[in-house]
This record gives structure tokens, C-alpha cells and sequence, in this order.
């Protein structure tokens, strides 16, 4: 059951000029979140920007007793509702709705969970990373940027007990490359009575790469999705992804059937098209 | 406490407060959210007779203070409708208002038949202004004798509260108003969307995949206002105004150029929780203002000439 709240902007971390970590007083919506979900974010009142943008839940941010407070977002300045998001001061209030959206379904040891964040697609991974660790799953994160200005937060995963594995395009950190080389290297290497679970964000073409990968090496794969997006709550269909269900293919909406689907179910084709 | 009740044809809404087709899926989705038995009623989603995919994303844009939409009435047909989502919208003690839309005059009333047929359908909102789809629809909508034949076939086959919604995308909408008055209509509804487009300047591709879409949101209010005024001058029907609003004092503007009601769609998206809080505020407005039912305030517009 989503909730809107008016959360106060608590803090506002800058960590280069496109990106920065917005956390928000929201215990309303802190208690009820699960990994992957999202917050539909007013980033400004009045009416332009009109609608709300849909942010991945970052981080939950906890009190000195351990309750839920508030959530974080990872943003990045594209335009004109992140470029507000990024100017945030603290004291500031920003309607989110939320949480919303189906979430991961964190794996169990003996399975080892495998993350494959591209960019600011490491934020549903946070969330994820917390729950696997709870379970005691095995964990890796495959994290890939243009260049090491994009990469955040490695300690963070590092202290849950997450393996790193970096990429940069410009090979200004880790292995030069796409983070899909060193995924399809563990994934080859990786014994077939061995489970492991890959859950991807990022760019689509990153994302389909993967699918693509989970499907050759026979590993159970889940996508989170980031359509256009207008209400988040299944009024508008504006945010269809076109997947494969029983009898054919249908356009299901994202923000109430995902943002969280089964790799293999999604038809990339229809995807790709999709983004001008 | 104002009365609020509104009269169309044969159905009471207990306020004049409805969801608008389109912007509120078929009700259910906001059931864990919010109490939809306290909306005046719920318009869900247009249905033809059978399931329909729509079109390829993206649906939206965003342009000032609005949005374009070309999401092609993806729908699930009105059988499933009946069989899944009319029990629980009754269940949910919701008014339902079902929206219409045919291909052709022959599925406009098969459509309505079933609809007649069932347990639970408040009214029907005959959908012949959708910009968004090439047949049926605005072809019927965006003439006279398209619009009056349409809806007296359909009146034909259903006794339900039948309620034409109307295009703005003609020169005259008065004129389709009256049109729809002659062909046998409890009410009509206005506005649909504006048919509008944007391009992304960079690549000169157009913001939609289909090209053209509706615009919506608070960008259009003031033309529908106008058009709910002309309107209100030319015909008797109970009007169900919309375009743009936003809270109390959008809702009362409509209210006072003559719409007996108001629908809120892009609103919605923006604020899935405001119902409550404009229907207080329509309540406060007529306590404070000493009027007795809402009813009294439908186009009481003061003007130079009668004030």
C-alpha cells in the first residue's frame, strides 16, 4: 500500500557535477520498502515539471535504534527534473508516493546473487545487496561506467561482503571494457551445479546483453526496467514493456508488473525500439 | 454540510467529483490506496468488444503544465471487464461509469448491450473523441451526423444514463452538444484531449512513436472552461466538465461555467491522493458561500450584464 508523504530533504551529497545521493526523511515509506522498489518524486511544486519522475529506492536509511527514517535516491542530472533534484537543499520538501513496484526476490544460499549495475543503474542494488547479505547469500557486484566519475559507493557493498568486479569504458578504473566481459567470463567459469541468480540495471542495450548471457549460460535473470513512466500506479499505461506470457506477448505495465521482470520474458526487440 | 449530490439521468452521484476515463486504469488499481466508494464516481479505462493492444511506447510527454498521451486505448474488451473488475468495483462500492469505444456504430452497441446485460454499471461514457486511434472513435465525434447517429443507435440498445464525450478538436462543440441532446442523451461529458504533437529538435524525431497525441493537464483549462460555457448556453443536459483540474477551486470554476460535474484525470497522475481534499474544499466553498446544494451553482456566472 503506497503512501504520499511531503518527505524533508535531509541531506544533499554532491559527489561529482552529474551525480549525487539525495536522502529524504520518509519512515512511512522506509518501513514498507522491499529491494528494487521505487518512489514516484514530485521534483518541484506547481506545474512544471508536472509529473513526477520514478526514482529506484537507494538506500534505507536507518535511526541510531535501528528503525526505518528514510530513503535515499541515487540521481543523475539528464534534465530538467534531476537537474532539480541535484540543486536540493536541506529542509526542502519533495512529495514521494511510495514504495511501489514488484521487488527482487533476493536468493538463498547455496545460490549466489549477482548484480550488474551499469551507472546510476546501481541504485535498486543497495536495497538488494542488504537483503542478500541478511541471507547470507553470496554476493558480486559487476559495476561498469564510462569512465571511474561514474562509479560510487564500492565501499559500501564492499562492507556487506559484496565481491567487486569494476569496469570502466575509458579504463580509467578496473578493467577497460563493458562489465558484460567479466560477467560472461564468471559465468562461463562457473561449475552448472553451482546456482547463481543475475539481477541487472542500466542502460538497455546493457541490460539486454545480459538477458541475452543468462539465457546462454542457463542462469535465472531478472531486469529492472526504467520506462517512461506517468503515474506509477497503473492509472495511464503509459509505461508497457512488451513481455511473453502464456498465449502471446501483451504490453503489462511496468510500474505495477515490474519494474522488476524475468529476463527472458521481456522482448528486447520491442524494447529498443521503444527509446528514440 | 453542503448537499452535493449530483443528478445524471437516472443515476445519483453522491458528489460531483469523478475520475476520468483513462487516468484512473479501471478503478481497482487504487483500491489499497484510497477509498473509491467516496468518488463521485469512476470512469475506468475505454472498452471496445475485444482485448487491444495499443500502441508502441513511449505514450507520453511531458510538455508546460501538461501531457501529450497516444497510449491507443490498450484495453482488456468489455467481456473480461464484466468478468473481472465490475464485481470488485461493486464490491468496492464504487459508481461505475463504463467508457465506450467502437470501431464501427455496429460495436459501439454490441458493447453497450453487454454493459446492459450486467449488474453494476452506473452509466455509460460513449467514447467518440479519442484523437489517438485511426477508426471509430473521433470520426464519429468530430461530426454531426457521425455524433448524432452514433449515439441514438446506441441509445436504441441500452437504458443506462448514456453520456456522449465529447472532442474539442472541432470548431463548434455547442453544435455537437446539441447533436447529442437530439439523438436521445442523459448528459454529455467535454473535454476530451487536444490533439497536439512535439519533436525532439536534436534528432526532428517526434516525441510519441504515433506521432500525434492528446494534450492534457492544466495547459488546456481555460479552453475547456470555454467550452463547458458554450455549451452550458446550448443545451439542458447535465454537463460533466473537465480539463486541467487540479483541486477545489479548478473543480468550482467548471462547476460555475455550467459542467453539474467535473471529471480530474492528469491530476490524478500527478496526485493519486487529492479526491478527498477537493471534495472538502468543493464543500467548504458552498458552506462559506451559504449555498445549499451544488446543484445551485452550475453556471451561476456573473457577468456585467446580470450582476
Amino acid at each position: 500500500m503506497p503512501v504520499d508523504v511531503p518527505a524533508a530533504v535531509v541531506s544533499n551529497l554532491r559527489l561529482t557535477p552529474e551525480y549525487n545521493v539525495l536522502t529524504l526523511a520518509a519512515p512511512e515509506i522506509a518501513k514498507l520498502a522491499a529491494p528494487g522498489q521505487f518512489v514516484m518524486v514530485k521534483t518541484a511544486p506547481g506545474l512544471d515539471p508536472l509529473l513526477r519522475r520514478p526514482f529506484s529506492i537507494f538506500e534505507i536509511m536507518r535511526d541510531p535504534a535501528g528503525a526505518p527514517a528514510g530513503i535515499s535516491l541515487l540521481n543523475k542530472r539528464v534534465g530538467v527534473g534531476t537537474t532539480l533534484l541535484y540543486q536540493a537543499e536541506a529542509g526542502d520538501r519533495i512529495d514521494c508516493l511510495g514504495p511501489l513496484g514488484q521487488p527482487f526476490a533476493p536468493v538463498s544460499p547455496p545460490a549466489e546473487g549477482w548484480m550488474v549495475a551499469g551507472g546510476v543503474g546501481l541504485a535498486p542494488f543497495a536495497t538488494l545487496a542488504q537483503a542478500l547479505k541478511a541471507r547470507g547469500t553470496p554476493m558480486t557486484l559487476f559495476y561498469g561506467g564510462r569512465g571511474a566519475t561514474d562509479l560510487f559507493y564500492e565501499s559500501f557493498f564492499a562492507d556487506l561482503g559484496a565481491t567487486l568486479v569494476i569496469t570502466t569504458e575509458d579504463g580509467s578504473r578496473g578493467e577497460q571494457g563493458r562489465v558484460t566481459s567479466p560477467l560472461e567470463r564468471a559465468l562461463a567459469g562457473r561449475p552448472a551445479d553451482r546456482p547463481v541468480t543475475v539481477y541487472a540495471c542500466g542502460p538497455t542495450p546493457m541490460m539486454r546483453a545480459v538477458a541475452d548471457l543468462g539465457v546462454r549460460y542457463a542462469r535465472a535473470t531478472y531486469v529492472s526496467l526504467e520506462p517512461v513512466m506517468g503515474c506509477g500506479m497503473g492509472g495511464c499505461y503509459s509505461c508497457v514493456v512488451r513481455v511473453t506470457r502464456p498465449g502471446g506477448t501483451h504490453f503489462v505495465r511496468s510500474c505495477i508488473e515490474g519494474p522488476v521482470f524475468d529476463a527472458t520474458a521481456v522482448v528486447w526487440d520491442a524494447l529498443s525500439e521503444g527509446h528514440h | 454540510m453542503a448537499d452535493l449530490t449530483v443528478s445524471i439521468g437516472a443515476l445519483t452521484l453522491k458528489n460531483p467529483v469523478i475520475a476520468a476515463s483513462g487516468c484512473f486504469g479501471y478503478g481497482v488499481e487504487y483500491a489499497s490506496s484510497l477509498d473509491i466508494s467516496a468518488l463521485g464516481g469512476v470512469a475506468v479505462k475505454g472498452l471496445f468488444l475485444n482485448e487491444r493492444e495499443g500502441h508502441a511506447p513511449p505514450r507520453i510527454v511531458e510538455t508546460p503544465a501538461g501531457m501529450l498521451n497516444a497510449i491507443g486505448l490498450q484495453g482488456i474488451g468489455v467481456h473480461r471487464f464484466v468478468k473481472e473488475k465490475l464485481p470488485e468495483l461493486g464490491r468496492l462500492g464504487a459508481t461505475t461509469i463504463v467508457n465506450v469505444c467502437g470501431s464501427t456504430l455496429d460495436e459501439y452497441c454490441d458493447v453497450a448491450r453487454v454493459l446492459s446485460d450486467a449488474d453494476g454499471v452506473g452509466a455509460i461514457e460513449l467514447n467518440i473523441s479519442c484523437p489517438n486511434i485511426k477508426e471509430g472513435g473521433i470520426q464519429f465525434g468530430c461530426s454531426l451526423t457521425g455524433t448524432y447517429d452514433v449515439v441514438s443507435a446506441v441509445r436504441k440498445v441500452t437504458s443506462l444514463p448514456l453520456i456522449p464525450k465529447l472532442t474539442p478538436n472541432v470548431t463548434d462543440p455547442a453544435s455537437f452538444a446539441r447533436a447529442a441532446e437530439e439523438a436521445g442523451a442523459d448528459a454529455i461529458s467535454l473535454v476530451n484531449t487536444f490533439l497536439a504533437m512535439a519533436i525532439d529538435v536534436e534528432t526532428r524525431a517526434p516525441k510519441l512513436t504515433n506521432v500525434m497525441g492528446g494534450l492534457s493537464g492544466p495547459a488546456i483549462r481555460p479552453i475547456a472552461v470555454r467550452m463547458v460555457w458554450e455549451c452550458r448556453q446550448a443545451v439542458k443536459l447535465p454537463i460533466i466538465g473537465m480539463g486541467g483540474i487540479t483541486n477545489a477551486t479548478d473543480a468550482l470554476e467548471f462547476i460555475i461555467a455550467g459542467a453539474d460535474a467535473v471529471q480530474v484525470g492528469t491530476a490524478n497522475f500527478v496526485n493519486p491522493m487529492l479526491w478527498a481534499d477537493m471534495i472538502a474544499g468543493i464543500n467548504d466553498y458552498l458552506d462559506r458561500h451559504g449555498i445549499a446544494r451544488v446543484a445551485d451553482l452550475v453556471g451561476q456566472m456573473t457577468t456585467g450584464a446580470n450582476s
